[in-house]
């Protein structure tokens, strides 16, 4: 396998309190610099609370928001920030909320047409062979080709919303919380959807969610991001089975499963810490029931805990 | 709070510098030589020499603009030839009028607006809602002028229940009373459009919130109604009502000028109409930064009373 | 657009505003054809004719004018001022805030302070000041009317801009190789068309009127041509010896802002899309009730028993059954879970208990709900306000959004008790710190005083408790209270209602999406679909063994956290839409057991083994027998 996309110390920092002109009065960091590399038709999940980042990082992958600090390479090539058609035929995303991210006033067609047109100056009756080839692939009615998004429900908007990102042609989809808009029943048409187009077209996903379930599903590697950093990442299998890190076994411990009677796993009831002041040491600490002394005095970093899992912690889990 | 009033008064600044940018550069438009213009028919060689001396009229803009600033800032608002008095003392006067005429229809127009819109928002459909929004609808569609003239030739002409015009008799005691009573028509005049756009907009503010899920749950904990809708829902409503109420008071300001002719009111609108009308350029001029300076201050109020109101802005 | 126009045309204010503007317009486009005479040609020899003397249908001016030729050629000038200002008014106005708004940031910045300076001014003054450098004139009052305008058009078209640069169809078409300029024509543009006829329209008028303005003040047009204000203007003088040379201008500008207004009202409901859902009504103390046919009678001694309860939506001319005669029941110290997905009717379910389903739309239309056995489904508004709360208090989502933001959380707890008896400063302050201990907020004496934005979403929702439990009702009924926390903190505030119900022998309805909460708080569930309940009976029998195929399959869609990497179990097709229920079971399409008997007739809630009911002729399971137990 290779490496499809890698992030070096990929970072981002928000401005807050902007001024007219000169520097702004405060950054705030949403992403601490990250580092990741999803191998070549693997699916790596992102998992993480609101507030953890995970939608920053994810825009930033297909150029919507540009970086602070580090670097994207796809397929070993560094991308340009710049330019962000150039991302588009490489990578594209799909997004959380299917309605509103397709545009009321146009139909399926004219939404469809765009990355055709834009990204691979296709003519007319390249683009509709092009698109009746894609929506055979997202099993949809190429009747629907002239209808406006309104008269869809959920699932077939985010149908849709796929069919847009492939047929850009990019060989990494980005899928945001794609499914959590949903309901349940749609939500496993949608997802196994997925799964088949992945193995059709060989594609590489980066799936986030923040439903931990859905994420062990379809992954194939967990990445755990707490306040902006990656606090585990290791196979799906085993990630949520044994947690290393006590963020990630706070979180399996937390999700309602059948049959496992409630309990609240976490004994000091502390809020994410205020990222206009964000703590010294680990962000975890003040919730953490393994914390020592030397948490709160340096910043742990992703370490190899065992074969195939890293966890950014002084004192993980025994596996 | 203090340090919001003070942050807000600093931020009136820069946008004190614009107005007098923006009204130097409209009456930089002028053509032609502005010393000649601003003298009109008063303008003899010497005249014009000395005042070309006195506002720097043949230095370039910049450095007009910068002296127009100085004096201005040393309460200098120039002369008008017209009245041969200095800008500052008439516009003063002048605007003292409007005060008493404009802050009349002001508190008018918002205590009856919002009442309007609250009533009719609760009663949405009903034979009030129904009432309401036609006679706004009246209100906003009729012209102010031609509502205060149809008032003079109705309740002082016909009816001779008010004075037919100005603010005080020209023989007699400068009692309240008689300033009410000269007061009354100009005020409601002035407030009746003001009265309709604030109605409007506290209806609709008032149907935006009633919506809200927090209504929900006063109702789901057993609040009255009546404490629902005039308290939560009005309180809520009143976080978008009172920048319209700024604005509004602009229009009320603006809409005085019409007034104050119709109803002889000796107020600063009037004033400036003459002005323009006789070419006295520095009273337009000083009268224009006068006002649009108060009118500044005003609105720092509003959004002191704004924060005041809700906490989420931060202080 | 003909969609449009139906919309407008059923508005009957909207139409006769129409009308009347069209048989002005058509009267001054008109003008110079018809027959009348110059309007400019002064005869001092027949000044001040009344109305309807001879040769002069509304008599003459003090110039011996011909007052109908002048209003002629004047609503003609008028209506062209007007018009014009505000074409351009909005115009470069909707350019301004299209380009801040969309690219936003320092651009923004800087345009945006150059509009607030504008604005800064009352607008007339800048009329006046421009009109004063330009000198009077019509086309410089046009000028200065249209320039006033354009911050307001441009501050209004920018916020929508704003919404609109931020939506993920932007961002798609970013993503799709579109070029700045071409996503501001052919994305952004046609969603804010829209907002700029609805603001021209409403503002036209309010042009027209601002012209006249200046045009009775002398500033605008000059003698001898007249627009409508000038008119007014010039009679001025006359006002009280020949009021109609007044009255006729004055009538014709009010006539035409009039229906200008009733128009522009009609296009802006027209093309607003809350209007046309209804969703701008204001919902009513407490759902309506029309119960047509007989209210079902209570039976047994449940503390809470909804019986064959029917809510439905009516917009417009259809009829959304959202509940669809459901058959529930809560015993003191129970926990029942009612389940279903969006659409299914459970929180409608929920809210029709003490009226609280936004009506308009909503209707009860059957059954009944009884409260320790009398029916409170109808029950006078009062009987009704002093039971929320006290005897049902009601926990909601978004505890964000159900709080009010501008009370301070303490105030809203006292409020909450003081809405049922009378209490004094003090003891409210005393029992509001006692409630958040309960609920378990660290420093509830600091706390009290908070406003909710300044709290967590976990604090919120712990506050939102603690204001259910504030007059020891019998009964919460909790709407999915923890979907919008995130895990962590949804283990939390589930532990905490877990032990509140255990302490207080609270009942709790329990309202969720979530088959792994229901297992884990409740003891019998009700699975919901398309309105009607399908499935109901003990927990555990029900997760262990479901027998309604929508029960099972729904649960075999939901991963569960441990099942490691999967091909899921999908449910295919979708929900049917609740206005247009098929005849029989509403699972039938999607199930794969369905039968021609499926779709035909009612299908009853039977018993299922004991203590189970199922909605369903060929349960998955066959019912325990008797004789097996």
């Amino acid at each position: 396998m290779t490496e499809a996309l890698k992030l070096t110390g990929l970072s981002k920092d928000f401005p807050v309190g902007k001024r007219l002109f000169g520097p702004p009065k405060a950054l705030v960091r949403a992403v601490q610099p990250v580092d990741l590399t999803v191998q070549k038709g693997e699916t790596l999940g992102i998992v993480g609370e609101s507030g953890c980042g995970k939608s920053t990082l994810a825009r930033m992958l297909v150029g919507l928001l540009s970086p602070s600090s580090g670097r994207i390479e796809i397929e070993g090539e560094p991308l340009d920030n710049a330019n962000p058609a150039e991302f588009g035929k490489k990578i594209q995303y799909v997004f959380q909320d299917p309605i509103s991210s397709l545009n009321p006033r146009k139909t399926i067609r004219q939404i469809m047409e765009a990355p055709l047109r834009h990204l691979h100056g296709l003519g007319p009756a390249a683009r509709a062979a092009r698109i009746s080839e894609i929506f055979a692939a997202v099993n949809l009615r190429e009747e629907f080709l002239d209808r406006y998004p309104h008269e869809f429900s959920g699932g077939q908007a985010q149908r849709i919303g796929i069919a847009r990102a492939l047929a850009a042609d990019a060989r990494i989809l980005i899928l945001d919380e794609p499914v959590s808009a949903l309901d349940v029943s749609v939500q496993a048409q949608v997802l196994n959807l997925l799964a088949d187009l992945k193995a059709e077209f060989r594609l590489t996903y980066l799936f986030i969610s923040h439903d931990l379930a859905v994420v062990e599903a379809v992954s194939d590697r967990i990445a755990v991001l707490y306040f902006g950093a990656v606090v585990e990442v290791g196979p799906a299998a085993e990630i949520f089975a044994n947690p290393r890190h006590p963020y990630t076994r706070l979180l399996a411990d937390s999700a309602p499963v059948v049959g496992r009677p409630l309990q609240a796993p976490e004994g000091r009831e502390t809020e994410l810490p205020d990222p206009l002041n964000p703590p010294r040491g680990c962000a975890f600490r003040a919730r953490c029931p393994r914390a020592v002394e030397r948490c709160g005095l340096e910043t742990p970093a992703l370490a190899p805990v065992s074969e195939r899992t890293e966890a950014a912690c002084f004192n993980p889990a025994d596996g | 709070m203090t340090g919001y009033i003070l942050k807000r008064l600093l931020s009136a600044i820069p946008v004190l510098i614009g107005i007098s940018v923006i009204v130097f550069l409209i009456m930089a438009m002028i053509p032609g030589d502005p010393a000649t213009a601003i003298l009109g028919s008063y303008a003899t060689p010497e005249n014009v020499a000395a005042l070309n001396e006195d506002l720097g009229l043949d230095k370039p803009l910049v450095q007009r603009y910068f002296i127009w600033l100085g004096n201005m800032l040393q309460g200098d608002f120039g002369r008008s030839f017209a009245l041969n008095r200095p800008v500052l003392d008439e516009v003063m006067e002048r605007f003292n009028a409007t005060l008493v005429l404009a802050g009349t229809a002001f508190v008018l127009c918002s205590v009856f607006g919002i009442a309007a819109g609250v009533i009719s928002a609760a009663n949405q459909y009903g034979l009030a809602d129904k009432a309401i929004t036609f006679v706004v609808l009246l209100g906003i569609s009729i012209p102010s002028f031609f509502l205060g003239m149809m008032m003079i030739l109705t309740f002082a002409v016909n009816l001779r229940w008010f004075p037919v015009s100005g603010m005080w008799p020209i023989f007699g005691d400068r009692t309240i009373w008689v300033l009410i009573d000269h007061l009354a028509m100009p005020a409601t005049a002035l407030a009746v459009v003001a009265t309709g756009v604030v109605a409007r907009l506290s209806r609709s503010a008032m149907l935006e919130v009633l919506r809200q899920d927090f209504i929900r749950t006063a109702r789901a904990k057993g609040v009255h109604e009546r404490r629902v809708i005039w308290g939560h829902a009005l309180r809520a409503a009143m976080v978008s009502i009172i920048p319209v109420l700024g604005i509004q008071a602009g229009f009320v300001l603006s809409g005085a000028v019409y007034i104050e002719i119709v109803f002889q009111w000796p107020g600063v609108g009037r004033m400036l109409v003459d002005a323009i009308l006789r070419r006295d350029i520095l009273l337009v001029q000083g009268g224009v930064v006068f006002v649009a300076a108060c009118y500044v201050m005003f609105n720092i109020i509003v959004d002191v009373a704004q924060s005041l109101l809700d906490p989420r802005i931060k202080t | 657009m003909s969609a449009f126009l139906t919309l407008l045309a059923r508005n009957r204010l909207a139409l006769g505003g129409l009308i009347v503007l069209c048989i002005v317009v058509l009267l001054a486009l008109l003008t110079p054809l018809l027959p009348l005479k110059p309007p400019n040609v002064t005869d001092t020899a027949s000044r001040f004719q009344p109305p309807f003397s001879e040769g002069a249908l509304l008599g003459t001016d003090h110039l011996g004018r011909d007052l109908l030729s002048r209003l002629m050629w004047g609503t003609r000038l008028s209506l062209a001022v007007g018009f014009s200002a505000a074409v351009i008014a909005a115009t470069l106005g909707a350019a301004i805030g299209i380009v801040a708004g969309y690219y936003g940031g320092r651009t923004d910045n800087v345009i945006m302070r150059g509009v607030d300076m504008l604005m800064a001014f009352p607008y007339i003054l800048l009329a006046l000041a421009i009109v004063a450098a330009l000198g009077p004139g019509l086309m410089n009052a046009l000028i200065a009317v249209a320039a006033v305008n354009i911050p307001f058009f441009a501050r209004n078209i920018r916020g929508i801009t704003v919404g609109i640069a931020n939506k993920e169809f932007v961002d798609a078409a970013k993503l799709a190789g579109m070029s700045d300029a071409k996503i501001i024509v052919t994305e952004v543009l046609p969603n804010v068309i829209p907002v700029i006829v609805i603001a021209m329209s409403t503002t036209v008028g309010w042009m027209i009127l601002e012209t006249a303005g200046l045009s009775f003040l002398g500033l605008g047009s000059q003698p001898p041509v007249a627009d409508l204000g000038s008119m007014l203007g010039e009679a001025r003088s006359a006002l009280i010896t020949n009021p109609h040379t007044s009255v006729v201008p004055g009538l014709m500008i009010l006539v035409i802002v009039m229906a200008i207004n009733l128009l522009g009202d009609g296009v802006r409901d027209a093309l607003d899309p809350r209007l046309k859902s209804g969703a701008l009504s204001r919902p009513m103390p407490a759902t309506m009730v029309r119960r047509e046919g007989p209210i079902p009678q209570a039976q047994g001694d449940d503390l809470l028993a909804i019986r064959e309860l029917e809510t439905q939506f009516h917009v417009k001319d259809r009829v959304y059954r959202a509940v669809g005669g459901v058959d529930m029941s809560l015993r003191p110290g129970e926990c029942v879970g009612l389940i279903g997905e969006s659409g299914s009717g459970k929180s409608v379910t929920a809210l029709s208990v003490m009226g609280l389903v936004a009506s308009p739309p909503g209707v009860i239309t059957g059954g009944a709900v009884y409260y320790e056995g009398r029916d409170i489904v109808g029950a006078p508004y009062e009987t009704l306000r002093s039971m929320r709360g006290r005897r049902v208090a009601y926990i909601f989502q978004d505890p964000l959004a159900t709080l009010h933001p501008l009370y301070t959380v303490g105030d809203q707890l006292i409020e909450a008790v003081s809405s049922h008896r009378r209490v004094g400063r003090e003891e409210g302050r005393a029992h509001a710190i006692d409630l958040l201990k309960q609920v378990r907020i660290p420093n509830a004496e600091n706390r009290i005083d908070s406003y909710p934005h300044e709290m967590s979403g976990g604090m919120r929702q712990r506050v939102g408790i603690a204001m259910a439990l504030a007059n020891d009702p019998e009964i919460i009924i909790a709407d999915e209270p923890t979907t919008a926390l995130d895990v962590t903190v949804q283990a939390q505030i589930l532990t905490l209602l877990s032990d509140l119900r255990r302490e207080r022998g609270l009942a709790i309805l329990f309202i969720t999406h979530d088959f792994g909460v229901v297992a884990q708080l409740c003891d019998r569930v009700a699975v919901m679909y398309a309105g009607r309940i399908v499935e109901e009976g003990p927990t555990d029998a029900i997760l262990n063994a479901p027998a309604h195929p929508y029960t099972s399959k729904l649960m075999a869609c939901v991963p569960e956290l441990g099942g490691g990497r999967r091909r899921l179990e999908a449910i295919p097709g979708l929900p049917p839409a609740v206005d247009r229920l098929p005849d029989g079971c509403a699972f039938a399409d999607r199930c794969h057991v369905a039968t021609e008997a499926c779709r035909t007739g009612d299908i009853p809630l039977d018993p299922h083994g004991p203590a189970r009911r199922v909605r369903c002729i060929n349960p998955v399971l066959a019912p325990k027998t008797e004789a097996a137990q």
